[in-house]
């Protein structure tokens, strides 16, 4: 495994995804709109329903679950258009005839995908902390975060389910014909933790730092397992016969 | 530099190629002919290791196309273009040749003067910053041909490289074809235009899931060509025909005032056919060889495949 070769194919993405105004959009708008758009929502429940930050608490602990789902959206829309951009283009002829091995062209993707997604989500959990902390520290007397539990999603659950994205993503990209229908199937990948979230909103589950180190452990097996037949999706022959 | 024993490819129950046998020297431009769905395209998936033969081997400058360690060693040796240029669109034509280059692993220096040599030979190094998308067919077809000479390889498989462009591009596209020969490259080239494979290759494989016929464009000419003579008379009269049916029966077509016969030998048996028309009335006006041009080698050879 040549990991300069991963590299190589993940910069070129990165030059490709600079000249995609919708993904840049997503990569800015999606973050800052999740780092500013929630405090704002703390904010206006403590000014108009008269509820103090302390009585928060629990929902400031659940937002943080939002950058997990952030993760899964943005590495969907990064690597639809990683895979499925070379299958529209008809471009993966010519870089599978280059002395680069499937594993090394999959681990660049995988990072074309990964890198800008864990930038922008870590760009929107600065800023989301940094508001949080800023509104509600004269009220709670301490800076609520960092803490225990948004530190393991960012570190842990968020990569973790980023890569989860992007072996999904590899897989339906083997499949769709355009990255509109990619995305949209994709997205799909959104949806168990979306219901995480739910479960925790109605305090089925409590998603504090235990339930997220288990959300990982099972994303931990779930990754592994998609990544063995993502390598079986991503190998010459089945690109060039059955990539439609 | 190629050499295939035995090629077969399978697709489930369909055959794309079978039993192909051929080599291919250093330095020779090899043109592989054949109707849509012949297999062309397989035969060169297959020697770029993008696709493993079914049965049968072939070697690429020595190394086995079946042998997974060989695949590597196989693709540093070639430089593909595809039937579609295949570009990264967002990117300009320097970006993407620089991203071929590294990923062939030429060093910066040699990658930037190679991009230089061939944006400038191709007459596109003053669009070297403009983004490809913004190119035409003929454009990006000569940045595909750029972005496979690349690393310097030994072997270009060319898959249709002039389709669809205009002629003053595909004629450029062409001589610098004929530049790389000078440059002892071996060309393996997928063409649907005889003239092109006429003009260009030292030999010619005409494909039809099976290899039909293999030589110099003027041997398949002659192939077919050769065998016909054409007697242009004053006048036909049966008791001509009748005369010519006598030496070649069965072998005889009537059209106006021509006789054409098909023979075995031009050189050996015309002498007796003229003799039998003079001596039968016949006014002579001349005798010619049917020049077949390879249009015509081509169709009849496919035809009688099928």
């Amino acid at each position: 495994m040549n990991l300069g070769k991963s590299w190589t194919v993940a910069t070129k993405d990165f030059a490709v995804f600079r000249r995609k105004s919708s993904v840049l959009a997503s990569l800015l708008a999606f973050p800052l709109g999740v780092g500013i758009g929630l405090p704002a929502i703390l904010a206006v429940v403590v000014q108009h329903k008269h509820v103090s930050y302390t009585a928060l608490v629990p929902l400031m602990e659940s937002f943080a679950f939002f950058f997990v789902i952030e993760t899964v959206y943005l590495a969907t829309t990064l690597a639809s258009y990683s895979i499925v951009g070379e299958k529209v283009e008809k471009s993966l002829e010519p870089l599978l005839a280059t002395p680069t091995t499937d594993a090394e062209i999959l681990l660049g993707k995988t990072i074309a995908a990964f890198v800008p997604t864990i930038a922008a989500t870590y760009l929107g959990a600065i800023v989301f902390m940094a508001v949080v902390d800023a509104t509600s520290r004269p009220e709670l007397g301490y800076f609520y975060y960092p803490n225990s539990t948004i530190a393991v999603i960012l570190l842990l659950a968020a990569p973790l389910a980023c890569l989860f994205a992007v072996e999904v993503n590899v897989l339906i990209s083997s499949r769709a014909a355009d990255i509109r229908a990619a995305q949209q199937f994709g997205a799909l990948a959104v949806l168990p933790f979306a219901a995480l979230y739910v479960l925790g909103e109605i305090d089925a589950i409590t998603l504090d730092t235990t339930t997220i180190l288990e959300v990982s452990a099972v994303l931990v097996l779930l990754d592994v397992l998609l990544f063995t037949l993502t390598r079986a999706a991503f190998s010459r022959e089945e690109i060039l016969t059955r990539w439609k | 530099m190629i050499e295939a024993e035995g090629l077969t490819r399978k697709f489930g129950d369909r055959t794309a190629v079978e039993d192909l046998t051929f080599r291919v020297s250093e330095g020779e431009i090899f043109g592989l002919l054949g109707p849509n769905g012949a297999g062309k395209t397989t035969v060169v998936r297959m020697l770029a290791c993008l696709l493993a033969p079914t049965r049968g081997t072939a070697k690429v400058g020595g190394f086995d196309i079946g042998n997974p360690s060989d695949s590597l060693k196989v693709r540093n040796l070639l430089g593909l273009v595809p039937d579609n240029p295949g570009l990264y669109e967002a990117l300009t034509a320097y970006q993407n040749l620089d991203f071929y280059g590294k990923l062939f692993g030429v060093p910066a220096a040699p990658r930037a003067a190679s991009i230089e040599r061939f944006l400038r030979m191709l007459g596109l190094w003053n669009e070297r910053d403009l983004v490809v998308g913004t190119f035409s067919k003929g454009m990006k077809q000569k940045v595909a041909v750029a972005r496979a000479l690349i690393h310097d390889p030994q072997v270009l498989f060319l898959d249709e490289p002039t389709a669809n462009l205009d002629p003053e591009s595909a004629r450029t596209v062409r001589d610098f074809i004929l530049g790389l020969k000078q440059e002892k490259k071996t060309i393996f080239l997928n063409t649907h235009n005889l003239d092109e494979a006429q003009r260009i290759c030292d030999r010619i494989a005409i494909l039809n899931t099976r290899l039909v016929r293999v030589g110099t464009p003027r041997e398949l000419e002659e192939s077919v060509s050769g065998r016909k003579v054409v007697f242009q008379l004053a006048s036909v009269t049966d008791a001509l025909v009748a005369a010519v049916e006598r030496l070649a029966p069965g072998r005889v077509a009537r059209e106006g005032n021509r006789l054409t016969v098909d023979v075995q030998d031009a050189e050996s048996e015309s002498p007796a056919l003229v003799e039998a028309l003079v001596r039968a009335g016949g006014q002579l006006q001349s005798v010619s060889r049917l020049n077949a041009t390879l249009e015509d080698t081509y169709l009849t050879i496919v035809r009688s495949e099928r």
